[in-house]
């Protein structure tokens, strides 16, 4: 696989766990290209990024079920793509035990960041 | 790999790690790779910052006022162009796996890519910087 650069992933062959990562991650893209641009721009664009306090995001950003449960989709979705290509990249820089090792913190830390943010979105009061 | 590749073999060592080797598609990997791996760290950093929310509002309003400072501006406008160019490449990337044919079009697609990129990142950029000159108003 490596020695010569590439444009992308190839498609894996078969129908096996490396193909259901490889559409996973296509599939995921998909929405962040929504999600996370949205996101961007509401964050960036529509409100000015100065003023966004803790106290202005229990008030107004999260004031409201429906902008939680979609915050909390997009850190699904965004932990699932990001965790799958950052495996590629240690996949592609590292072997054996090493690999392993870093891999296994790769996941730790991905299950981490879901927590936080999962607790943090569902335990924060709703006005 | 690519199979009936014309690439030349790659050099060992530096001169070999950094030559041009490849066409648009090298120079697509190479951004795509950095540019998700710095949304990454960001990421990371992001979720854990929200959670304080929660947590310590006061911390993350100590860090929150980095956002407001002139390096904080240029990194939003950093974030905002490595996350812009992912999108787009990576559009570009799933346009072709779902659709090979298209892959015959790949240069085209590239430059829809990056007319894309300039047509709504320099705009965004001057929005985001004009707030510096703004605020010291």
């Amino acid at each position: 696989m490596s020695g010569v650069p590439r444009a992308r992933q190839p498609r894996p062959k078969g129908r096996g766990r490396e193909l259901t990562y490889w559409l996973l991650t296509r599939y995921t893209a998909l929405a962040l290209f929504v999600l996370a641009l949205a996101h961007y721009t509401v964050t960036h664009f529509v409100y000015d990024s100065n003023m966004q306090t803790a106290e202005w995001i229990k008030q107004v950003r999260w004031n409201s079920l429906a902008v939680r449960f979609v915050d909390w989709s997009m850190l699904v979705i965004v932990m699932v793509h990001s965790s799958l290509g950052m495996r590629t990249v240690i996949q592609d820089y590292s072997k054996g035990r090493m690999q392993r090792i870093i891999l296994g913190l790769l996941y730790v830390l991905t299950a981490v960041l879901v927590a936080l943010g999962s607790h943090v979105i569902i335990t924060l009061p709703l006005k | 790999m690519a199979r009936g590749s014309t690439l030349p073999a790659p050099r060992r060592g530096l001169r070999g790690a950094i030559a041009y080797r490849g066409g648009e598609g090298m120079v697509a990997w190479a951004f795509h790779r950095i540019s998700g791996i710095a949304v990454s760290v960001f990421l990371t950093l992001h979720v854990v910052s929200i959670f304080m929310v929660g947590a310590n509002p006061e911390f993350y309003d100590y860090l929150h006022l980095f956002y407001a400072s002139v390096p904080g501006k240029v990194a939003e406008v950093l974030l905002g162009a490595a996350l812009l160019y992912h999108a787009l490449n990576g559009t570009r990337i799933v346009v072709m796996d779902l659709w090979p044919a298209l892959t015959a079009y790949h240069r085209l697609l590239w430059r829809i890519v990056w007319i894309t990129f300039f047509a709504l990142g320099l705009p965004g950029a001057f929005i985001i910087l004009s707030r510096i000159w703004e605020s010291a108003k």
